[in-house]
């Protein structure tokens, strides 16, 4: 959409041009690409014996598969990390989250300082913390630390910027609704359950799916912390096949593919959103003005995605 | 606390995630205006090429990318700056971290650009300016100044994302805090509390410049 703004439709020369600079250009990628096999090929990265594990092709009477005793568990436990931490963040940004918009002014002042230090420190730091914390004292069995702290600081995070996230939702509805709330005579803490929190849940709802697309990567960071995760199973196959370059880029495939159809279901949520409000704006305006902004809400909605 | 500012190198280790910050901010700047301006061109296949550069690395982990610098292109492919072994994970973390921020600027020149009206490129088109002259006399710094929130909140990922240069073992301070932890456990909380302290000193100001900055720089309307 603000690709085509930017230019006319190009004349008969600037075709010309773009075929030049689509050649030229095409011609560059390939060197790179050139480039690239050629190196991978000259380090011996390249050779069959180091691919055919991931096919299921025993390699130098190597029993075991490369799918079922690595890849396989180690993105199960990316997943069960991932899902736990976005449940939690979940409860944590909504309690949190309502909580800052109290009316009791300590209760605000509280969760202020929480989420928005929790959203300053880095998660690494947090589960760094939070593993020695549990190790040291043996708050879990000894295998469940790593998770545990992995799932600790995620948590911690994510669920500050769902709290954040609700809270701009809220505040960007317009004042109309919680007024009529509170005019049909529902108290304050109804009229937001009730009218306000539905709302902003909805508009908040793209920026929830691409923060899965920020957990699972997040859930990455446990590799630091000896969690076997998903990127952790490098070493092990590294070690049992001496093909860690391929690993790398299995695992990086396997990554991306999960993350990208994530961000592909936020989109298209977003867009049946902003299709559905649209359609609302029109109906409240012929009605008496005033209408939610769903779209509005959604552009306003801080994403740390990075 | 003063006994762990005596024992460990503290303020030498902020200052190690400060300047892997400060040159990887620079990077991701260039190359995010770059990959910019590919999405935005009229050639189809740059367009495409910009959109796989973003889509690959805002979802691969940035810990996969550090740790691929070092065990990929160091180790396995033997691209090496200098021989020490040290100083080669540092370049190689700023280039991780440059390559990973890229995509998240582009993204954010990109949301700037569609705070820019149609008819600023319209306008830019009708009195002659080519693709070019348009994009860089009238589009992007319009862009830029209205992508400055989201830039901002960039820099500060990008500041706390410098703490997994630890994974292959950059002495920044999250990889102090694991050693001091190990050595000390009987005071988790104070050194939790530093490192905490650390990088709400290094985070505010970003934060608080951002606000300022877009309020001061936003284009009226």
């Amino acid at each position: 959409m603000t690709d085509s703004i930017l230019f006319d439709a190009p004349g008969p020369r600037a075709r010309a041009r773009h075929r030049i600079g689509g050649v030229v250009g095409g011609l560059v990628v390939l060197a790179f690409l050139a480039f690239a096999l050629w190196k991978l090929g000259e380090k011996g990265q390249l050779q069959a014996d180091k691919w055919k594990p991931f096919i299921g092709v025993s390699v130098n009477d190597i029993d075991a598969n490369l799918w079922v005793d690595y890849i396989v568990p180690g993105l199960l436990n990316t997943l069960k990390a991932a899902a736990i931490s976005i449940v939690l963040a979940l409860v944590f940004g909504l309690v949190f989250g309502i909580s800052r918009m109290s009316h009791v002014a300590v209760v605000r002042w509280v969760c202020t300082v929480v989420i928005e230090l929790f959203r300053s420190v880095p998660v690494l730091v947090m589960m760094i913390a939070a593993f020695y914390y549990f190790s040291f004292n043996n708050v879990f069995v000894s295998d469940v630390n790593a998770l545990a702290a992995v799932v600790t600081g995620l948590t911690l995070y994510n669920g500050s910027v769902v709290a954040e996230l609700l809270r701009s939702g809220v505040a960007s509805l317009p004042r109309g609704q919680s007024e009529a709330g509170l005019t049909i005579g529902l108290t304050s803490g109804q009229t937001l359950r009730q009218i306000e929190l539905p709302q902003a849940v909805t508009a908040m709802l793209p920026a929830l799916v691409g923060q899965l697309v920020v957990v699972l990567k997040d859930t990455a960071l446990g590799q630091i912390i000896t969690y076997p995760e998903l990127l952790n199973t490098y070493q092990q196959i590294g070690s049992t096949w001496s093909n860690i370059v391929p690993a790398m880029f299995v695992i990086a495939l396997i990554f991306i593919g999960i993350n990208y159809t994530l961000s592909v279901v936020a989109g298209r949520v977003e867009r049946r959103l902003r299709g559905r409000g649209r359609a609302t704006v029109k109906r409240v305006g012929g009605v008496g003005g005033g209408g939610a902004v769903p779209p509005l809400v959604l552009e306003r909605a801080p994403t740390r995605s990075a | 606390m003063g006994e762990l500012f005596a024992t460990y190198p503290i303020l030498a280790a902020f200052g190690m995630t400060l300047l892997l910050t400060f040159f990887a901010a620079i990077g991701a700047a260039v190359l995010g205006t770059l990959v910019a301006v590919l999405r935005v061109s009229p050639v189809p296949l740059f367009q495409k090429v910009g959109a796989l550069y973003v889509n690959v690395f805002r979802n691969t982990p940035l810990t996969l990318i550090i740790i691929a610098s070092n065990i990929v292109m160091i180790v396995n492919l033997g691209f090496s700056f200098t021989e020490d072994i040290a100083r080669d994970n540092v370049y190689w973390a700023i280039i991780g971290l440059t390559v990973y921020h890229a995509a998240f600027v582009c993204e954010s020149l990109r949301s700037g650009v569609n705070t820019v009206p149609v008819g600023q490129a319209e306008a830019a088109r009708s009195i002659g300016l080519t693709f070019g002259q348009s994009l860089v006399q009238v589009l992007l710094p319009q862009a830029v100044r209205g992508a400055i929130t989201p830039l901002g909140n960039t820099l500060i990922a990008l500041a706390k994302n410098t703490t997994v240069a630890t994974a292959i073992g950059v002495a920044e301070i999250s990889g102090l805090q694991k050693t001091m932890t190990e050595d000390r456990i009987d005071l988790i909380l104070p050194i939790i509390l530093v490192v905490a302290a650390g990088f709400v000193v290094i985070t505010l100001p970003m934060g608080l410049a951002t606000s300022w900055l877009s309020g001061r720089l936003a284009v009226k309307r």
